[in-house]
């Protein structure tokens, strides 16, 4: 078939595919409106269809040798319903709910080793440490330099307004520390998981640091006696930041186990793998620095007893621990 | 293709060849460059906040948050690319070559934070020039491409003069060569013109405009045949 009787029998076609397209495009962008709109959205059926046809145009013209013009805006018209064809569904808001409720805890326990890992590389440190602070004096000075220790002393100084800030952080606002914790906290996941890609080792550092710093804070104020601003501060937001960042470092390690030991796969296709799932640990320790900040923010330095909070403090670790164990088991449509 | 070319061919369901034209370092970088004064700008509108005493503070230090860590994925999967990549005329896609979801832009946009290591994507710079389709350390791990969008093409018409039967033995290639020389023909100068008819008319030595009208008769003659 020579080309020019090739184009006239299937330009009708053609011009019917290209309406749609173009209404697809603009569907997107919310442009799309009036009665023609109306008409094209009910032949979108017809849609999947013809595609296939342009595909089998596209094929045909290039099979033949038709010009390189005529195969050149096939191959775009191709193009084009392609990425309308086969585009991944965007998630509605609603499925972040879903998200929380299944899928995050089940990618967690799928790879409960490493979040033990993880834990491990975090919480030790941070507990031997804390011991040894409360112990000796001077091994702070070893982790942080004089005005760290001083800022670290002011901040949770008993004669502050609002204990668990530094001394310029004082008059700002509650909601102004929501912002900052968000910035920092989450920020610092990001970070945590991101150097997982360094073989794991970025995430193993993070996890290793913070942990020492913490416990080191822990202990040295509990020495000072300023355990009683201290505890009660960081106990309600604790439960949640502190599994947030394990989990993070998780991801991390995930990423880094596809480079160091990829299994029966090739490295390459191991960490797109178990980027996959790193994500969903990622977007869901995520989610949980945020609930911590809002914590953080609005009822750490609140003016409530140290005994409700440490109410909280232990509602919270229970919490966790039953959501992360239990949340989204046994649901049927749950696959891999 | 020959193999400096740095087209990308998938095959879709359908049993047919999608071509992605993938970007290399430098419109990569003019792109990210674009998005930096963007992001600056954006910077320099959420510093006034802080006159709101309260809530001013918090709305700025969350907008950084944002701007630091999801500017490029909103945008990304919202429109297919960020300003600066918008301006340089690229999209994000999946290596498939549908438009990138919020699961893969995440990764990818995440693991910038190492692909910017040790300085300006020194990391990043590295993995792209040795990675066949240009794909920094995020685009690896999440299976993403950043490519040249398709520019709207006029359409090509082959121009309808009277048809000249074709030397016999010409193979696909110079049919091709034929048929591409009269679509694009319109589109070069008179002398580029003769020029080039005049390689495809050696042989039977004619020279000058004749030669264009002969290659374009042959073209008329492969496209619509004697008619």
């Amino acid at each position: 078939m020579k080309q020019g009787h090739f184009e006239s029998a299937n330009q009708a076609e053609w011009q019917e595919y290209r309406a749609l397209l173009a209404y697809l495009d603009s569907a997107g962008k919310g442009k799309a409106g009036g009665g023609s709109a109306d008409r094209t959205a009910a032949s979108l059926d017809r849609f999947p269809r013809l595609f296939r046809r342009i595909s089998s145009h596209y094929a045909l013209a290039r099979r033949r040798g038709y010009s390189p013009g005529l195969i050149a805006e096939l191959h775009d018209l191709v193009r084009g319903g392609y990425a309308h064809l086969y585009r991944r569904r965007p998630r509605p808001l609603a499925a972040v709910l879903a998200f929380m409720a299944r899928d995050f805890p089940g990618a967690l326990r799928r790879h409960a080793s490493l979040f033990w890992l993880a834990s491990a590389l975090f919480f030790l440190p941070m507990v031997a440490m804390g011991l040894l602070a409360y112990a000796d004096g001077e091994i702070l000075y070893s982790l942080m330099d004089e005005d760290q220790v001083a800022g670290l002393e002011a901040m949770y100084d008993p004669d502050n307004r609002k204990p668990g800030r530094a001394r310029e952080r004082q008059a700002d606002t509650d909601f102004a520390m929501f912002g900052f914790y968000v910035f920092n906290n989450v920020g610092i996941g990001f970070r945590n998981f991101a150097g997982g890609l360094v073989f794991g080792l970025g995430s193993a550092f993070v996890l290793l640091f913070n942990g020492l710093h913490i416990g080191a804070a822990a202990g040295h104020l509990s020495r000072l006696d300023y355990g009683e601003t201290f505890w009660p501060f960081v106990s309600g937001h604790g439960p949640f930041e502190l599994t947030a960042i394990a989990i993070s470092g998780a991801a991390g390690l995930l990423l880094g186990k596809a480079l160091v030991a990829p299994g029966n796969r090739p490295r390459l296709s191991a960490l797109r793998y178990n980027a996959a799932d790193a994500v969903l640990l990622v977007g869901g320790a995520g989610l949980m620095l945020l609930f911590a900040a809002v914590i953080e923010a609005f009822w750490s330095s609140g003016p409530a007893p140290a005994s409700v909070k440490y109410g909280v403090g232990a509602a919270g670790w229970i919490l966790v621990v039953l959501y992360l164990a239990l949340a989204g088991r046994g649901d049927p449509s749950k696959g891999s | 293709m020959s193999p400096i070319d740095t087209i990308r061919f998938n095959e879709t369901p359908e049993g047919v060849d999608l071509g992605l034209r993938v970007a290399g370092p430098v419109p990569r970088a003019l792109a990210f460059v674009v998005d930096l004064v963007v992001r600056g700008a954006l910077y320099l509108v959420l510093i006034p906040l802080t006159a709101f005493a309260g809530v001013g503070l918090g709305l700025m230090l969350l907008g950084f948050f944002l701007l630091e860590w999801f500017y490029p994925v909103l945008f990304e999967v919202l429109k297919g690319a960020t300003p600066g990549k918008f301006a340089m005329g690229l999209s994000v896609v999946h290596d498939d070559g549908t438009p990138v979801g919020w699961s893969a832009s995440m990764i990818r946009n995440l693991l910038r934070a190492v692909d910017f290591l040790p300085i300006l994507y020194g990391v990043g710079l590295v993995s792209c020039l040795v990675d066949r389709d240009f794909r920094r350390l995020g685009d690896l791990a999440a299976g993403t491409l950043v490519v040249h969008r398709e520019r709207a093409r006029g359409a090509a018409a082959i121009p309808d003069v009277p048809s000249r039967p074709l030397p016999p033995g010409l193979d696909l290639q110079t049919q091709q060569a034929i048929l591409a020389f009269a679509e694009r023909g319109p589109r070069l100068s008179a002398a580029r013109r003769i020029e080039l008819a005049e390689i495809l008319t050696a042989e039977e030595g004619r020279r000058g405009a004749a030669a264009v009208d002969r290659v374009a008769g042959w073209a008329s003659w492969l496209a619509r045949g004697q008619g």
